[in-house]
């Protein structure tokens, strides 16, 4: 298992490199901490106004605002993971050192990315939630299972998160520049994760159609599973085949993508 | 030269600079389109889930969808206003830790304006376009019954909110010398100031919407002024003449910031780097 070796490094290596920051970390758990206050008082008018809203009581409400807060980094639902340094590196020429490497592209930006995301959610996610926890009503289950599949659930979220975010880089072998789909990222990413609203309070079809998308696997799933809105079983296999789909593409793209490079000079 | 002095040099620096950041960014204009473009699709997503909400209920925490969308329209417009001058406050971290911040300490120009000026980005006329776009249709469909001096507290409200943003702004800059790069915590208070002044008082509890009225002064951006021109009842009772305030309030934030930036500048000590 040499090779199994080699992921965890690079994965170790991007845990490293964000704890590095640590002024940058703990200003990071205040502004989450003062969203999630704001977004409280908000969500609590709102069903105030209209109980039960997606099915959620007030209790689950606030819950889902402190789980965003936990996952907003961690999943980099606005973007700014590994695909920001993938993109440098294709615009830069960089790029062409990676594919010269005896390891897989796509494994390699993986691990990495999930270095990360676990830095950021134990440094920069857990205060905002445990501070959630101590000052608003929670609805946490008490009992190892719901806990433990919800662990499942955010190692597969953090896939799709990937699988979305490597796929959008990867354009840049084309578009040489990744500030429009970066945007696009940040818009799709904050707008389908569920950041705004949950996506089970989105109206109608709409709501019907938001649901299917990938980006629904990165919050709505876990906090419903770790919630018991949703069978663990079912939700699991959404994230499953969309990580997938999402990963099988970002392959192809490759691919095509590496088959024609062409490295930019520098 | 005397203050005076320094403030017009100051001014003029600041033109330069941006000046030269707008020529920049306008070598690409096809890019330069689409870059305020996003930028206010960005921006006006705080603005959707207002919508999503109010495709579920007919009011928040008492407040109707034009009303809310009235707070919206001011608040949005005076932070980016505030944004578009002393946005770019946030790359001032940065600059610390990788020691530039040193040369901007040697050129013969106010550091706050070389700092304000830096990156100039026309592409936040976005948020600006957006949060005018709101605030216009929030006039027209909010049921206001105008009278002069209501008339008159609108641009009032504007110049006053983003006096009172560019002194967060500010303050914040000043902060980041103290910290040696805490960008984050600035955009607590200066994006999670503008998100909060989108929601009515009513929402929020009393001690924190008592917090951004006598700690950090934001509800004179919209929420106190915006009472007076809605018709409705003042936040934590404050009394009526209150909703006239915002100038006064503006300049004292824009003083106090002034000494902690200069006190920041004092403090300052160099990377090495």
């Amino acid at each position: 298992m040499g090779s199994g070796r080699l992921y965890l490094a690079v994965a170790a290596g991007g845990f490293r490199r964000y704890a590095t920051y640590r002024v940058a970390t703990a200003a990071g758990v205040f502004t989450n901490t003062v969203f999630g206050v704001i977004l409280v008082y908000t969500y609590l008018a709102l069903w105030d106004q209209k109980p039960h809203l997606g099915g959620y009581d007030q209790a689950q409400a606030v819950t889902y605002v402190w789980l965003g807060q936990c996952l907003y980094a961690t999943l980099a639902i606005q973007g700014g993971g590994a695909e920001k340094d993938l993109m440098d590196r294709i615009r830069t020429g960089e790029i062409a050192v990676d594919l010269y490497r005896p390891a897989d592209l796509q494994l390699w930006w993986l691990a990495g990315d999930m270095g990360r995301a676990l830095f950021q959610m134990v440094g920069r996610g857990v205060v905002p939630f445990l501070f959630g926890a101590v000052f608003f009503p929670m609805a946490l289950p008490t009992d190892v299972t719901p806990w433990a599949a919800f662990a499942v659930t955010l190692l597969l979220a953090a896939v799709v998160s990937f699988a979305i975010r490597y796929l959008a880089a990867l354009s840049v072998f084309w578009l040489l520049d990744g500030m429009g789909v970066n945007q696009a990222l940040m818009i799709t990413g904050i707008f389908f994760s569920g950041m705004v609203l949950p996506l089970n309070a989105f109206p109608g079809v709409f709501g019907e159609v938001v649901r299917a998308l990938p980006w629904a696997a990165q919050i709505q799933m876990p906090a419903d599973v770790l919630m018991g809105e949703r069978a663990p079983l079912g939700a699991f296999a959404f994230q499953a085949v969309w990580a997938v789909v999402l990963l099988a593409a970002g392959r192809i793209v490759q691919s095509a993508a590496t088959r024609r490079v062409v490295v930019q000079g520098g | 030269m005397g203050e005076r002095g320094a403030l017009l040099e100051g001014l003029r620096a600041y033109r330069l600079i941006a000046a030269m950041w707008v020529r920049s960014s306008m070598t690409y204009r096809t890019s330069f389109a689409v870059t305020v473009l996003g930028n206010l699709m960005v921006t006006g997503l705080d603005f959707v889930a207002i919508l999503l909400m109010f495709s579920q209920v007919d009011t928040l925490g008492g407040w109707s969808l034009p009303e809310i969308a009235l707070l919206y329209g001011l608040s949005a417009t005076a932070f980016g206003i505030a944004d578009l001058v002393l946005g770019s406050m946030d790359v001032l971290g940065g600059r610390i830790r990788d020691g530039s911040f040193d040369t901007l300490l040697v050129r013969p120009a106010p550091v706050l304006a070389q700092v304000g000026a830096d990156h100039f980005a026309l592409r936040r006329l976005g948020r600006i376009t957006q949060g005018a776009l709101v605030l216009g249709w929030a006039l027209v469909s909010a049921g206001i019954e105008w009278t002069p001096a209501k008339v008159l507290l609108m641009p009032v409200m504007l110049i006053s909110g983003a006096a009172i943003f560019s002194a967060v702004f500010v303050a914040g800059a000043a902060f980041q010398i103290l910290a040696q790069d805490a960008a984050e915590v600035q955009n607590a208070f200066t994006y999670g100031g503008t998100t909060l002044l989108q929601y009515p008082p009513t929402v929020f509890g009393k001690d924190l919407v008592r917090g951004v009225t006598f700690m950090l002064p934001l509800a004179f951006v919209n929420w106190v002024p915006a009472a007076y021109v809605l018709g409705r009842p003042y936040p934590i009772d404050l009394p009526g003449w209150t909703a006239f305030a915002s100038p006064l309030v503006a300049a004292a934030c824009c003083a106090l910031a002034g000494l902690a930036w200069r006190a920041g500048l004092r403090s300052y000590r160099s990377t090495g780097s």
